[in-house]
Formats: structure tokens, C-alpha cells, sequence
């Protein structure tokens, strides 16, 4: 990491308020996508934390995802500052995770559908995965 | 394993009042508080002075409760501020008679207010302010949910599962409408038609407008005492028959979109109560949202998993119509929502029900048992939810 982006992640008040989880948001610099695997009952879960909320084990592995996932649900944000597309997405690894899906024609989305991750800057300084179409 | 409590020891609801004001610029949030705080206890036909618990939420000014215990200079000794969200005062009903059946106060106040209409919150369509130090802050911030978007989601979820369609949403509102067209308090008190619904503008689909619930100011209180003090009232007495309080997680992602904790603490009740629900003859579900009510009529066993929407189109919840009518007050849907949050109004108009005290043509004929049910924070993610189930004795 160079010392612009540490910069970032330095001066985002998540970031401040979860240092266990600063590995996360780094490998998100490198647009990657850890996801955390218990080593005790095996399952991926999301989000991170620093237990399985599934066993209770602390005795996790962040993995690289695929990145790939499916529209569980979604709902298109009119009447707001942004208009956007709030999602679920189930990831390939297992969970649900709450999510945007971004440059997709609304008209498009379906239940269902095959997506990717991507990532984008938050107004705070690390970068947060969002999802676009797989087959764009 | 549950054990019923006897019904000679179970504590009453003896007090209840509804706030009637819908915009309170001209009033402090702590003196909607006390005016409800005294509307409940005047209707019990009891004084500040014979409060020895006292109830509360974050709503309450200051988010302490042992300020607002300060403010209305109640001697007590027994204080709970449980937080649950809008659920919070149907779990605060269920504590409040635990705390009595246990001796630790014999005549328990409970008081939600706020004024989110006059302080121009855009509740529903605003994006959440997450602070960093809450747990999936850093998961959820960057997405900018909304409290509609969230149920957006469950909703399209609950078409694409269950075949669900927005004229059965649509009917909910309809419902509440037929309801709240004969209380003059009612914030919304013009009917409104399924067609009206689906020609609302979409706030975050598949959710309209009008498929959403009502801002405004507000505020009510419940006084729960002792069967010894409620038998000498001269007042109906409404027993807590069973309560339930339930936290659904999240499970790590793992969790079902469809399931709410109102299948367990529904559960919950029903075993305490010692009734199924064929026993209730009238139901209060919270309704920030259309989809809500028909989640709630199958998590509490009134229809089948899936079958909601059809449930709702067949006019099964309007007073006169279905066996269970819901929300005979208007609902949050049109009468009442003060401070976004539910639980309160729905306790309240169970108790007018089996009191007889509903407006006439909603009145249930010979009630004498009601349930009430809410949920605080959004489904889809960890929430609460309550459920309450009251029986008429006297």
C-alpha cells in the first residue's frame, strides 16, 4: 500500500472504530475480497467480526472470494439524495451480504441474476465492495 | 418450557391513552411525555403518586430514563429504558408484568413520545446515520440504506417467493383506511382505494407512497398494576395473558429474509397465554409498511406461510369483514406513528377493543382476547420484536 491510500484508511472513523478488521479494508485497496471462513464449522459468514456468529469460534480465516455472486433482492431508491439500487446479494461462498448494485439498467435487474464484485471509495476514506452485472 | 402464570397473579392493563395530537410545534418532547403520562393515568383513574415503576425507551428526552423519572417527580422503585426500537413498548408491556408478578412495583407507567413531524424527518426515505461504533456500521454506511429500502428489498423478495403482488400490498393500506375513516383523530382520515396505492409515486420499489406509514408527533402511555389493585379500578380488567420478546439475527448472512422474530416471540406468547391463534379475536400488527402486516398475519399463525397477500385481498383484516380484523385505529398506515414508532398505538387500541371501547363500526362484537405485535429496527438484518396477548376478565 502506498502512503496515500494509507492516508485514507488512516482518517476513516470505521476504520478508527474496528482496528481488528483493518486487513479487510486494506485487501480492499487492492480490490480484493476477503471474506472470513471458521476454521470450526467451516462456513463462511459476513460481515467480518472477530468471532463466528454461527459456532462462536474465534479461530477464523479471511479468504480471497470469488468475488461472484446472486441478486438474492433489491429495491431502486427513488425518492432520496442518491437515487440508487440497494441490494442483498447471496455470495458464492454462502452469506447474504447487504450491498449496491451499480451501472446496471434498472429494468435489467432480476432476481437471480449473476454479479460481480467491484469496488468503490466511500465519502470516508476505505473502499467498500459493490456489485455490477457478470455478464456486462 | 413455559409455565402459565396463574391467572389470579397475571397483571392488568389498567391505564391507556393516545396522544391526540398529530403536530406538537408548540410543545417539548418531555411535556408530550407527561401530558400522556397523565392521560394514562387519569383514564386508570390513578395519580402520579401511585407510580411506583416507571417505562421507557430512547425516545424518552435524554435517552435516560431516570430523566424523564425526574422530570415528572415520580417516587419509584423500580426503573427500566430498555431500547428496542418501535417495539419497545409492546416489550415494555411484558416487563412491566414481569416486574410486578416478581413484587418489584405494583403500579407500572410506560410513556413513548416524540415530534418527527414538526422536526421535518423525512423518516422513511433518509439515509441512516450510522455511527462507526455500531456493529455492521462499517458493512452498511456505504450503501446508503433507508428504512423503505430495506423493506423495498423484503417486499420484492416476498413477491418473488410467495407470488405476492402490489394490489395485495395495496390492500393493507385500504383496510387500515376503511378503519381509520370513522376516527376523528386519524391523520389520514380520507379512504383510500388499492388504486390510489398503486398510483403513488414509488418511493423505493416496490413500495409507494402510500404503502408507507404516516410522520407525525405524537405520543401515548399504559399503566399496568397488580390483580389486586386492578380488581379494586372501576375499570375493565385486561389481563397480560402471555408475552414473548425475540432478537432475529442476522446469522452471519445466513439467515432468511422471509422469517421475522415474530415467529418466535409469537410463539412465545401463545405458550404463556396458553392459546392458539383461533383464540384472538382481534389483532394489532405493526404497519410502517404494508408488507409488514402480511408477514406478520403468517409468522403469527393467522394464515399460512406465503399466503398473507391473498389473506389481505380477501378483506380478512377489515373490521366487519374478517374474523380478526387489524389495526381498527387506522394503523400507522393513517391514524398514528408518533416518533416512527409503532409498538405504543398498538397496545393501546387492544385495549379499547376489549373494552368495547373502539369507535362503534369497528368495534369487535364481545372481545375478550387481542394481541398486539411490533417490530424495532428493519427485517432483513438483526431485529426485535415483540408480542403481547391480552384477555378480558371483568
Amino acid at each position: 500500500m502506498n502512503s496515500e491510500n494509507l492516508e485514507q484508511l488512516e482518517a476513516d472513523p470505521y476504520v478508527a472504530a474496528n482496528p481488528e478488521l483493518r486487513g479487510y479494508w486494506e485487501a480492499a485497496e487492492r480490490d480484493i475480497l476477503l471474506v472470513p471462513r471458521c476454521n470450526a464449522c467451516g462456513k463462511f459468514h459476513w460481515h467480518p467480526r472477530c468471532l463466528c456468529p454461527l459456532c462462536g469460534s474465534a479461530d477464523l480465516t479471511p479468504v480471497e472470494a470469488s468475488g461472484r455472486g446472486k441478486l438474492h433482492s433489491f429495491s431502486i431508491i427513488r425518492r432520496s439524495a442518491r437515487p440508487h439500487v440497494l441490494a442483498w446479494v447471496r455470495l458464492q461462498e454462502g452469506p447474504l451480504m447487504m450491498t449496491e448494485v451499480v451501472d446496471a439498467a434498472t429494468e435489467a435487474l432480476r432476481i437471480g441474476m449473476p454479479l460481480q464484485v467491484a469496488f468503490r471509495r466511500t465519502p470516508q476514506g476505505r473502499k467498500a465492495p459493490v456489485f455490477r452485472s457478470a455478464t456486462r | 418450557m413455559h409455565t402459565s402464570i396463574s391467572p389470579s397473579a397475571r397483571a392488568c392493563i389498567a391505564g391507556a391513552y393516545e396522544h391526540p395530537t398529530r403536530f406538537a410545534p408548540d410543545r417539548s418532547v418531555a411535556q408530550l411525555h407527561a401530558e400522556c403520562a397523565a392521560g394514562a393515568l387519569a383514564d386508570a383513574g390513578l395519580s402520579m403518586s401511585d407510580v411506583d415503576g416507571y417505562f421507557c425507551a430512547a425516545d424518552a428526552p435524554g435517552g435516560i430514563a431516570a430523566l424523564m423519572v425526574d422530570h415528572l417527580g415520580l417516587d419509584v422503585r423500580h426503573v427500566d429504558g430498555t431500547e428496542s426500537g418501535g417495539c419497545s413498548y409492546v416489550r415494555h408491556v411484558g416487563l412491566a408484568a414481569q416486574a410486578i408478578a416478581a413484587g418489584k412495583c405494583n403500579v407500572a407507567l410506560i410513556t413513548l413520545a416524540g415530534k418527527p413531524r414538526s422536526s421535518g424527518q423525512a423518516t422513511g426515505t433518509e439515509f441512516r446515520a450510522l455511527p462507526p461504533v455500531q456493529p455492521a456500521a462499517a458493512w452498511e454506511a456505504p450503501y446508503d440504506w433507508s428504512i423503505t429500502g430495506i423493506f423495498g428489498n423484503v417486499a420484492r423478495r416476498h413477491m418473488h417467493v410467495h407470488g405476492t403482488t402490489s394490489e395485495q400490498l395495496a390492500w393493507v393500506k385500504a383496510s387500515a383506511s376503511m378503519h381509520a375513516q370513522h376516527n376523528p383523530q386519524a391523520f389520514l382520515r380520507k379512504p383510500i382505494s388499492v388504486q390510489d396505492v398503486l398510483d403513488s409515486p414509488m418511493v423505493a420499489d416496490p413500495l409507494h407512497r402510500m404503502d408507507c406509514c404516516v410522520i407525525n408527533d405524537g405520543g401515548g402511555a399504559l399503566v399496568l398494576v397488580s390483580a389486586a389493585i386492578a380488581r379494586s379500578l372501576q375499570r375493565p380488567v385486561i389481563e397480560v395473558a402471555g408475552s414473548g420478546y425475540a432478537v432475529a439475527t442476522n446469522r452471519g448472512g445466513h439467515f432468511a429474509m422471509l422469517q421475522t422474530g415474530t415467529l418466535a416471540s409469537g410463539a412465545r406468547a401463545f405458550a404463556e397465554a396458553g392459546m392458539v391463534p383461533a383464540d384472538v379475536q382481534y389483532a394489532s400488527l405493526y404497519d410502517a409498511f404494508t408488507i409488514m402486516v402480511i408477514m406478520q398475519l403468517e409468522d403469527l399463525g393467522f394464515c399460512a406461510s406465503g399466503q398473507g397477500g391473498r389473506y389481505v385481498a380477501e378483506g380478512r383484516i377489515v373490521a366487519g369483514q374478517g374474523r380478526v380484523p387489524v389495526n381498527t385505529d387506522g394503523g400507522g398506515l393513517c391514524n398514528n406513528h408518533p416518533q416512527n414508532r409503532g409498538g405504543m398505538t398498538k397496545v393501546i387500541e387492544a385495549v379499547r377493543q376489549l373494552r368495547g371501547e373502539a369507535r362503534p363500526p369497528v368495534q369487535v362484537k364481545d372481545c375478550s382476547v387481542a394481541l398486539a405485535n411490533a417490530q424495532g429496527m428493519a427485517f432483513g438484518m438483526g431485529h426485535s420484536t415483540a408480542t403481547v396477548i391480552l384477555e378480558r376478565t371483568r
